[in-house]
């Protein structure tokens, strides 16, 4: 268990709803949730989810922390942002659940094989390495990210689609050696640690 | 009429060889015909998109976007800024948004800004190329360019999430958006009515980390556009425009349909109807070839 999850359940001692207000992007409005079930009811992905939004709302009032912050299902947003659209009480549901998700992955609870948060990582950390996303590598390092085998089975079964946006040259292989890249990394790294450190100063303020 | 000029932000998939340069190519060829001038903003970065959230906090992510807002004040001044992807689009416009009504995040984003040089006002309009279409220039002026309307051709126009929720185009509906429809129709083709999958989610990134989940999603919108009687569907988002486009395969293979259903960009059909070749139009780009497309180019 992370120090920073320790911390935090001495912290708000019997009251998740407390936590997520203080911690989780958007969280002061979870308690606005009224559970008519809407936001559940227009998700595309809403049959996958164990817990759909509105039950992730009341779990957060009735002090489950463990089930929300170890759930699988935050990680099924597609941000279609159609709960946030359509929610009577004008709750940012969509932020909420990337909140919730990334609150959880900081702590250590998110689920460690859910593959949207693999990718999700990937993703980040393949876009500030030079500022703009490297396709090809973000693309192998999904296909490798069950391991080498595996990893080659999924690079066959998606060799059509790979041939076909090469063909249409929109794929390239130069992206391997180098590829894309802002000038200025230095400086964007320095504005992404900086950004992280306030981030962490508030948290910590919470831990003491 | 004079040259429009715009803070350009092109976002990563657009470059030379991502996932969407070819929208990027029929955006030049469009934005030719309408005098419409693109200043790309200087060393812009990656939004962090819809996934970001796993590995970036709130600030880290909001400085994201803020830095290009800072890049393109310190550019260009007095004009808007554009973006063409639905992703950079919403992130930026969010970023905006949240900045100016939060003075304490306001704050901590330019510290973070400072470690570069950095400041942000914050103070822009985010804007949408369809918006720039519709709202500076119209529906009229963009039909009085065409030199090749598109007669004959059924499309579905297939708006998806993101340029439509939360923020949309305005004057439109969440539900049932018409601009699309309105802009196949400007350019001389026929728009499929009632397509009952026009807003629905292709899954966005997921359908990297949950092919089999967001190819049922992908299924249907392929799906109505079939039962509306479509020659292809055309789309404003790159992500959707991938996702409807280069699974068809898999999808086939999966449920024992045939797709082949071309999957184009509003800029495509508008460079093609205003008279630009196959190739200034994008249309190398398409994985499913746009073959009525083609034929008008070709003419």
């Amino acid at each position: 268990m992370s120090n920073m999850n320790t911390a935090m359940i001495e912290k708000y001692r019997n009251n998740f709803l407390k936590e997520v207000e203080a911690n989780v992007e958007e969280g002061e409005w979870v308690k606005m949730c009224m559970q008519c079930g809407v936001c559940s009811g227009s998700c595309p992905l809403g049959p996958y989810w164990d817990h759909p939004p509105q039950e992730i709302f009341m779990m957060i009032r009735a002090g489950k922390r463990e089930e929300v912050l170890s759930s699988s299902s935050m990680w099924m947003c597609t941000s279609c942002y159609n709960c946030i659209a359509r929610c009577p009480r004008g709750l940012p549901i969509t932020h909420i659940m990337h909140g919730l998700a990334h609150y959880a992955d900081r702590l250590g609870l998110a689920p460690k094989e859910q593959p949207t948060r693999k990718f999700a990582k990937h993703f980040w950390d393949n876009l500030t390495k030079k500022g703009r996303v490297n396709e090809l590598k973000l693309g192998l390092k999904l296909y490798f990210m069950n391991g080498f085998g595996e990893g080659i089975k999924t690079a066959m079964k998606m060799k059509d689609v790979g041939l076909g946006m090469w063909k249409s040259k929109r794929l390239s292989i130069g992206e391997l050696w180098g590829g894309h890249s802002i000038k200025d990394t230095k400086g964007l790294h320095a504005i992404l640690n900086k950004a992280r450190e306030i981030e962490e100063a508030k948290a910590k303020k919470f831990e003491g | 009429m004079a040259k429009k000029e715009y803070s350009f932000y092109p976002g990563c998939s657009s470059q030379k060889a991502a996932s969407a340069s070819n929208y990027q190519v029929s955006i030049d060829s469009m934005c030719d015909v309408l005098d419409i001038q693109l200043n790309e903003i200087p060393d812009w970065n990656c939004c962090s998109a819809s996934i970001g959230y796993a590995g970036g906090g709130e600030l880290p992510r909001l400085a994201l976007s803020a830095r290009n807002m800072a890049l393109s004040e310190q550019a260009h001044p007095d004009q808007d800024i554009v973006a063409t992807c639905a992703a950079c689009w919403l992130a930026t416009k969010e970023t905006q948004e949240r900045l100016h009504d939060d003075s304490a995040l306001m704050e901590e984003t330019n510290q973070a800004l400072a470690e570069a040089g950095l400041k942000v006002k914050a103070d822009k309009n985010i804007r949408h190329m369809v918006e720039v279409l519709i709202e500076d220039i119209g529906y009229d002026e963009l039909g009085s360019k065409v030199q090749k309307p598109l007669e004959g051709i059924k499309i579905a126009g297939y708006v998806g999430c993101q340029t439509n929720r939360p923020f949309g185009i305005a004057g439109e509906s969440f539900e049932n958006p018409k601009y699309l429809d309105k802009l196949v129709e400007t350019m001389g083709a026929d728009p499929v009515e009632n397509y009952d999958r026009k807003v629905s989610c292709c899954g966005g990134a997921l359908a990297f980390s949950e092919p089999e989940k967001s190819q049922a999603l992908i299924k249907e919108i392929i799906e109505a556009a079939y039962d509306g009687g479509a020659d292809m569907i055309v789309t404003p988002c790159p992500v959707c425009q991938m996702n409807v486009e280069v699974y068809q395969n898999h999808i086939n293979k999966t449920y024992n349909t045939k797709f082949n259903m071309p999957v184009v960009y509003y800029s495509t059909l508008m460079s093609v109807a205003y008279g630009k070749s196959a190739k200034e139009a994008g249309l190398d780009g398409q994985v499913i070839r746009a073959k009525k497309l083609e034929e008008i180019a070709g003419k």
